[in-house]
């Protein structure tokens, strides 16, 4: 299992090298190879979405995709987000609405958010309720995730 | 404007937001060696050997560890509620001839990369005899080991006369209740990172939560290290809910292996070993009976349950048995009372404490009895339990016996106010009449509600230290711990209220053992209640303090000065010469601290109301919740946007805890949820908007 092979991706605009075994995941590519831990393992299983990150715009769960199958795509995390001091209107929604507790889904659900309003800013309250509901929080019930993603929504929409 | 009682945002979010925290997995160091856990897979048997020639021949082997190599630590102690001859049910680190449940640790490996580590510890081969698990903590006991029996302890709590209540009693309501197993489920698996470092002869371990100091002492003991030779650090951390944090056999593993290997250990737990490792709870059978008479009022009642502790006592002892033997009666005045419980050693995963021990499975009980008293007597279910409430005038309310080692009393309470205040508020008269008119129009749909008391603000003590730094900015070190409740926010709100400055001058510690000698940590719902009264102590010292200086400094009287914002100045001559807060700290030779301590003998009772509408759906027996109401007297809110945020959330695992979520195992012990897949949290399909 240790033949590393080379794997060249885009995380947040920045092009990257990493040299991995062909059974690392992106998860783990992107936190210990990357050094971006703002990517977070919740099951590594594809159920919770805490690792969400957008692989050419699409959500990915990045404990299901093996690095190596991200040659040549534009990785994107949570910690593109911002730029600069100025956070991106979901993460200042999400604060503004207390959206997050203890902060470990946040990161994942932030970047699936950002797929669907990028999407459809128009989305409506049940399709976004339906779309989040791949991802899970366990310290919220969900109500401020689903008023934070609103207001970003109304605020994209400006 | 004082800053208690705002909705002020948290303070702790932007590192959250962006990506920038720093949970367990995201502490790395170099020179860092994994350690993988070999688990049992079979529930119950005599481990009558491990093969691991062909683990430790692989090329990434560092080092297999089996009970053999930690012989010489002891078993894990208790934290709560310890009683005397239990120590023959606690946890060894690894196994030691016998295995009591799947996932128990029975072996450790080591490597220099995760990935070898996971597939050394494959190669470790247990050589397990099977025995018959036990899956039922009803059927009779059996032995546990030799001459103990697998029911470890039996808890009474009882007062008045029983025979004579149900004597006089007009009706018997009698029930048998099963409550399933649940946990927290934190969506942050566990983790612990041993360093040992050389320069300084200390051993740091990173990932702690919940009781850091505590787990100090308890670790310094089992390894045998000087106090000042081990420190806990706290970093983010992913929920707790009352299961993390507390002291595991991996957590001992990994500072043990930091020392005798010499290298920092990292130790990250995947989801299934979260399923099968960390403590499950509640899991009960309750057979209950109460005496009333022709009106609903409860004379006696009399509850024998069963608790399915798992293989092990952990940490918390029997305090869950312990607890929903006192919760019990809740809001009603009983005034005979009897309840027996039996703590027994299953083959299942090690119970502890998850969010609301006690509370949860005494007010299910409890309410649900309610509820058939009235349907048995054709009664309103809101008038059983008005003619049973505890009244305002009798409070403080003396229940007669004690819980983790204080007396039960109920500090203040207006039940039958909140619960009219409530039904007011949602409208009940019209929600009742609107769900009967569905219900005759064939819908299956009902209304249901419960009362609880909760306890909060465990004591006996929280210590704060507070300093004015030669920077102006003020630094609240406290020995709690943040599990993602917003301690840092609530606690800089009543330090700045107390000080009378703004809120972004407050930075507040929590979790670091080398910063504060003494620490309780967060659990029973204690930190705004002790921490925050230790805050207000050391606020106010330090405002008088920082004003004799000022005196000093401005040749003023200090109770002629005043805090405002980032200055004192004076309050008869406000735009008169004033100083900036870092100018204090220099003229007070740099730097002014103080040291507050809260100590109580006695947790404070909120108490509340949930209703729900649900919907069952005939052809698929589908549950829908379809309206949720929460009224809760939780005193004063220092945040309310932080307090709905909690009361959401903790409803949510409620509701997930009553619909969806089961640890199950089959009959031979082998549990049937291991997965996110198996173990199913509520997602947000299922909430709605609330308002």
């Amino acid at each position: 299992m240790s033949d590393k092979q080379d794997v060249t991706f885009t995380v947040n605009g920045d092009e990257r090298t990493i040299h991995v075994e062909p059974r690392r995941t992106l998860a783990d590519a992107l936190r210990e190879d990357c050094g971006l831990t703002g990517t977070h393992l919740g099951c590594e299983h594809g159920v919770c979405g805490a690792c969400t990150v957008l692989v050419n715009d699409q959500p990915v769960r990045s404990c299901l995709m093996f690095a190596v199958q991200a040659g040549g795509a534009r990785v994107r995390t949570v910690e593109g987000l911002a730029s600069g001091n100025k956070l991106h209107p979901l993460q200042q929604a999400f604060w503004d609405h207390h959206g997050l507790q203890c902060g470990f889904c946040t990161p994942g659900f932030l970047m699936l958010a950002v797929s669907i309003l990028e999407r459809q800013s128009d989305i409506t309250e049940p399709e976004l309720r339906e779309a989040l509901s791949s991802n899970l929080c366990r310290c919220t019930g969900y109500q401020n995730i689903l008023k934070s993603v609103l207001a970003a929504a109304a605020e994209m929409r400006k | 404007m004082s800053l208690i009682g705002q909705s002020v945002k948290r303070l702790e979010d932007h590192p959250l937001l962006c990506g920038s925290g720093r949970f367990a997995a995201d502490v790395a160091v170099t020179d860092m060696l994994y350690m993988r856990v070999v688990r049992s897979p079979i529930a119950f048997g005599r481990l009558t050997g491990l093969r691991i020639a062909e683990a430790l021949a692989h090329s990434g082997t560092v080092a297999v560890w089996t009970a053999e190599d930690v012989a010489d630590i002891p078993a894990i102690g208790f934290r709560m509620t310890p009683i005397p001859d239990l120590e023959a049910y606690r946890q060894p680190i690894l196994a030691n001839g016998r295995v009591r449940y799947v996932g128990e640790p029975i072996a450790a490996v080591f490597a220099a990369d995760p990935y070898s580590a996971e597939d050394i510890a494959e190669l470790v081969i247990p050589e397990i005899e099977p025995l018959s698990a036990r899956v039922d903590p009803v059927a009779s006991p059996s032995e546990f080991s030799p001459g103990r029996s697998t029911e470890a302890a039996v808890i009474t709590k009882a007062y008045g006369d029983l025979d004579a209540a149900f004597a006089a009693a007009h009706t018997v309501v009698a029930l048998e209740l099963t409550i399933g197993r649940h946990s927290g489920v934190p969506l942050e698996t566990r983790g612990a990172i041993a360093v040992p470092e050389a320069h300084t002869g200390i051993l740091r371990l990173y990932g702690a939560a919940k009781v850091p100091h505590y787990n100090r002492q308890a670790l310094a003991a089992m390894l045998g290290l000087p106090l000042d030779r081990i420190h806990l650090h706290e970093g983010h951390v992913g929920g707790g809910f009352g299961i993390r944090g507390e002291l595991y056999p991996e957590d001992v593993l990994a500072c043990a292996a930091a020392l005798r290997l010499g290298r920092p250990v990292k130790w990250i737990e995947d989801r299934y070993e979260h399923l099968v490792a960390a403590n499950q709870s509640r899991g009960s059978v309750h057979r209950v009976r109460a005496a009333v008479d022709e009106s609903g009022v409860i004379l006696g009642l009399d509850d024998e349950f069963w608790f399915d502790q798992g293989g092990y006592l952990r940490t918390h002892g029997v305090v869950v048995t312990d607890l929903t033997c006192a919760m019990l009666p809740g809001p009603y005045v009983i005034p005979a009372y009897r309840s027996v419980g039996h703590v027994r050693l299953t083959n299942k995963t090690p119970c502890g404490t998850y969010r609301a021990p006690g509370r949860f499975e005494a007010s299910f009980v409890r309410e649900r009895l309610v509820d058939v008293i009235a349907d048995r007597l054709g009664l309103d279910p809101i008038t059983v339990r008005h003619r049973n409430f505890i009244t305002r005038a009798a409070m403080p309310f003396r229940r007669g016996f004690s819980a983790v080692g204080t007396d039960i009393v109920y500090d203040t309470g207006d039940y039958a106010g909140l619960l009219d205040k409530f039904l007011n508020r949602v409208h009940w008269e019209t929600l009742r009449t609107y769900v009967a008119r569905r219900r005759q129009a064939g819908e299956k749909v009902g209304l249901g509600l419960g009362f609880f008391v909760e306890k909060s603000g465990l004591g006996p003590f929280d210590d704060v230290r507070t300093t004015l730094g030669g920077d102006g900015t003020i630094e609240v070190i406290t020995g709690a711990a943040s599990i993602g409740q917003g301690v840092e926010t609530a606690m800089a709100q009543i330090c700045a209220d107390g000080l009378g400055t703004g809120l972004d001058r407050i930075r507040v510690i929590h979790g670091q053992t080398d910063r504060i000698a003494r620490g309780m940590g967060a659990f029973a719902s204690r930190v705004t209640v002790m921490t925050g009264a230790a805050v207000t102590i050391a606020a106010a010292k330090l405002r008088s303090e920082l004003l004799i200086v000022a005196g000093r400094l401005l040749q003023t009287a200090p109770e002629r000065l005043a805090v405002t914002g980032d200055r004192v100045v004076s309050r008869d001559e406000p735009a008169g010469p004033s100083l900036d807060l870092a100018e204090i700290a220099r003229g007070a030779g740099g730097e002014l601290t103080v040291d507050a301590t809260f100590t109580t003998e006695h947790m404070t009772y909120p108490y509340g109301v949930h209703l729900a509408q649900v919907r069952i759906e005939r052809d698929s027996c589908a549950i829908a919740v379809e309206r949720f109401f929460v009224g809760y007297d939780i005193g004063r809110a220092i945040n309310p946007l932080l307090v709905d945020g909690q009361i959401v959330g903790g409803a949510a695992q409620g509701i997930g805890a009553a619909l969806l979520e089961e640890f199950v195992y089959d009959a031979s012990g082998q549990p049937q949820s291991v997965t996110l897949a198996d173990y199913l949290l509520p997602t947000i399909a299922r909430s709605r908007r609330s308002r």
